[in-house]
């Protein structure tokens, strides 16, 4: 089994995981399932359940965003403009179930093990945001997954939880599993948004922000799996419960993490949110074969690298990882121990972001594959001397507001905090460089020529 | 194929012509099996517009055909009244639509940095020499086996990760690699 948690912690939302057939929608009754949705759905009639008191619930609870952002999710649902100014546009949830930020694998393990928690968590969302119809978009290679959602999916209809009327309650609530093609990009809201449409999944200039015009031109909430469902247990247990986890009112709620790379037991780990990091690592059994730590990477590939020092007392939640100086993100985190090479794992990273780049911003479509093949060249010794300062300068022009999305921040991140945080290691390939003058030799194809370009500023 | 040696380039099978998009030509028509038909009317009930099942239909006509052709994408587009370029222009968006013929195996070796940090790059490249000095992305000579680099599967806990076709593999390394490729019939 990979999936763990401390000593003592009851598990929330892996809770169901190792129960034979967790998937089922009849053991998933059995534990008590569903009860949320039905009671909802059994005070519509009576005036004792609203939309507005779900969003308010959530509010309380202080729920953030599981995707990457952390974002306030019942506020969130608050900028979905009123029925009087919306007219007759209907209201869209799509689950985002893209999954695909390397290094996470924490919705993959809900949606293979407890579909149902997700379905039950996007039926409650739908009541509040009074949407009639929503949909969860699926990376295309979790092809499994999708096959378990599509029956969890099926077995809802068949029980009478979703569809027309649901439960007598008037309300018609539809759900269709979407499945992606195989792009990252597809993560961000609006590239996911124009990929549900039938398109390339290019990302969108905001504003308008989608929860004002999102697929179909329509309000649209665009929700993490794990966010959803801890909507869910928001609903079965209320938010003062919600608020006993975490290390303050900003950072609350049980959370998943996704721990990798060099530890003993590799997994999905729930905790409550806000534990320490070296509690986090010593559940995954330490550093592999004992070694010494040498660097973490704590939300994700798009999170800045922090070293041994920096993570010793930071505690693993949104403002806990922030004040490091990094990032949550998707809470997957990637240890590294002293054998780790940092300049072939950062050229590695940047491969991940100069295929996935989508293309519509210079910037990002000329700068990741330069990033990539400057590292690749680092790396190889074949660097030049004033290489590292280029990387750095080019970098950091591909950032900060230049681009349409924040994948192009996210690219950087690995490179600038590598090079700034290990730049003795980087400086040793250098070293390595075989050419004596090695530091005169002119840029000499096209793909440096642009570099240079950027480097002055200039993104034609 | 027709034309050879002589034929101007715009009456080349398999090369698009002026105003036509870039897809492979199958060389033959193609159309879904009264299963697939059905799949697909069923599909058109769950969107407000029809070009929103296009990633879906794809999908139907990957699983029909084994990847995407010329004939497909024309195909496709008829279907849900789109133009051909456009539908080609979605399909080469997305990496998971095949825009070849692929081996019955297509073996997909995920070189991410968790799996990068478990040696994946290595194994990648052991699995190609084992079955004949494979480049990327090419097909055993017996038509079994192709060979492609993927960014992360999701199962970094269980890297080296790898896919097969619709299926996945876990912790595949240079120690069980022989076992691994034995058990693919
Ligand atoms: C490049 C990029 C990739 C992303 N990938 C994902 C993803 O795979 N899953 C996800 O839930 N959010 C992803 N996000 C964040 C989404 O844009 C969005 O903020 C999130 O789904 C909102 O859900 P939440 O508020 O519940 O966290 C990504 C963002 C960016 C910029
Ligand atoms: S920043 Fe990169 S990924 Fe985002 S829209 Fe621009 S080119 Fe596409
Ligand atoms: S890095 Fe290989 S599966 Fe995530």
């Amino acid at each position: 089994m990979s999936e763990m948690w401390p000593a003592g912690y009851v598990p929330v939302l892996l809770a169901r995981i190792s129960r034979p057939d967790s998937p089922a929608i009849d053991g998933y009754l059995a534990d008590g399932g569903y009860a949320s949705w039905k009671k909802v759905l059994a005070g519509i009639a009576t005036g004792e359940w609203t939309p507005s008191k779900v969003t308010d619930l959530v509010k309380a609870s202080g729920l953030r965003g599981r995707g990457g952002a952390g974002f306030p999710c019942g506020l969130k649902w608050t900028f979905v403009p009123p029925k009087e100014k919306r007219g007759n546009k209907p209201v869209y949830l799509l689950c985002n179930a893209d999954e695909s930020e390397p290094g996470t694998f924490k919705d993959r393990v809900l949606i293979e093990k407890d579909p149902h928690q997700i379905l039950e968590g996007m039926m409650l969302a739908s009541f509040a945001l009074g949407v009639r119809h929503a949909y969860l978009y699926i990376r295309g290679e979790m092809v499994h997954g999708a096959e378990v959602l599509n029956a969890a999916v099926d077995e809802a209809y068949a029980k009478g939880l979703l569809g027309k009327n649901v439960q007598g309650s008037g309300l018609d609530l539809d759900l269709t599993i979407h499945r992606g093609g195989g792009a990252y990009i597809c993560g961000e809201e609006t590239a996911l948004i124009e990929s549900l449409e039938g398109k390339r999944g290019h990302p969108r200039i905001k504003p308008p922000f989608p929860a004002v015009s999102g697929v179909w031109a329509s309000p649209t909430v665009v929700n993490n799996v794990e966010t959803l469902c801890c909507v869910k247990h928001i609903l079965d247990r209320g938010p003062d419960w919600f608020r006993t986890y975490g290390r303050n009112e900003k950072n609350t709620g049980p959370k998943l993490f996704c721990i990798s790379g060099h530890v003993e037991r590799p997994g999905v780990y729930e905790a409550p949110m806000g534990i320490p990091f070296l509690e986090l690592l010593a559940l995954a059994g330490g550093v592999k074969g004992g070694r010494k730590l040498k660097a973490v990477i704590p939300g994700g590939s798009s999170a800045p690298m922090l070293t041994a020092e920096e993570v010793q007392s930071m505690p693993l939640d949104f403002d806990g990882v922030a004040a490091a100086k990094s990032m949550l993100g998707s809470a997957a985190i990637i240890v590294m121990d002293e054998t780790t090479d940092i300049p072939k794992a950062v050229a590695n990273i940047s491969k991940f972001y100069a295929h996935e780049s989508c293309g519509q911003c210079t910037p990002c479509r000329e700068g990741t594959p330069w990033l990539n093949k400057m590292l690749k060249r680092v790396v190889n010794g074949q660097g030049k001397r004033q290489d590292l300062d280029l990387l750095v300068q080019v970098a950091s022009q591909m950032g900060n507001g230049m681009t349409i999305c924040v994948f192009s921040d996210a690219a950087i991140a690995p490179v600038l905090s590598g090079i700034a945080k290990f730049r003795p290691e980087f400086e040793a390939c250098l070293a390595k460089a075989a050419s004596p003058d090695f530091a005169l030799t002119a840029p000499s194809d096209v793909t440096e020529k642009v570099a240079g370009r950027m480097a002055e500023g200039i993104h034609s | 194929m027709s034309g050879g040696a002589g034929t101007p380039v715009s009456e080349q099978a398999g090369l698009p012509r002026v105003g036509e998009h870039g897809a492979l030509s199958a060389g033959k028509a193609v159309a879904f099996s009264p299963k697939a038909l059905a799949r697909f009317e069923k599909l058109l009930t769950r969107y407000p517009t029809k070009q929103a099942a296009l990633l879906p239909t794809l999908w139907i006509a990957q699983g029909e055909f084994g990847w995407i052709s010329r004939e497909a994408v024309d195909y496709v587009a008829g279907l849900l009244g789109l133009s051909p370029a456009f539908v080609w222009g979605v399909t080469t968006f997305y990496t998971m639509y095949n825009r070849a013929p692929v081996g019955k195996h297509l073996i997909q070796f995920c070189t991410s940095i968790s799996c990068h940090l478990a040696g994946a790059e290595e194994v990648f490249a052991e699995c190609r020499k084992i079955l004949g000095d494979l480049k990327p992305g090419e097909t055993s000579a017996d038509g079994r086996f192709t060979v492609i680099e993927v960014e992360c599967l999701a199962q970094c806990d269980k890297a080296p990760a790898v896919m097969v076709n619709d299926d996945d593999f876990a912790i595949i390394t240079k120690d069980n690699l022989q076992k691994f490729l034995g058990g693919l019939r």
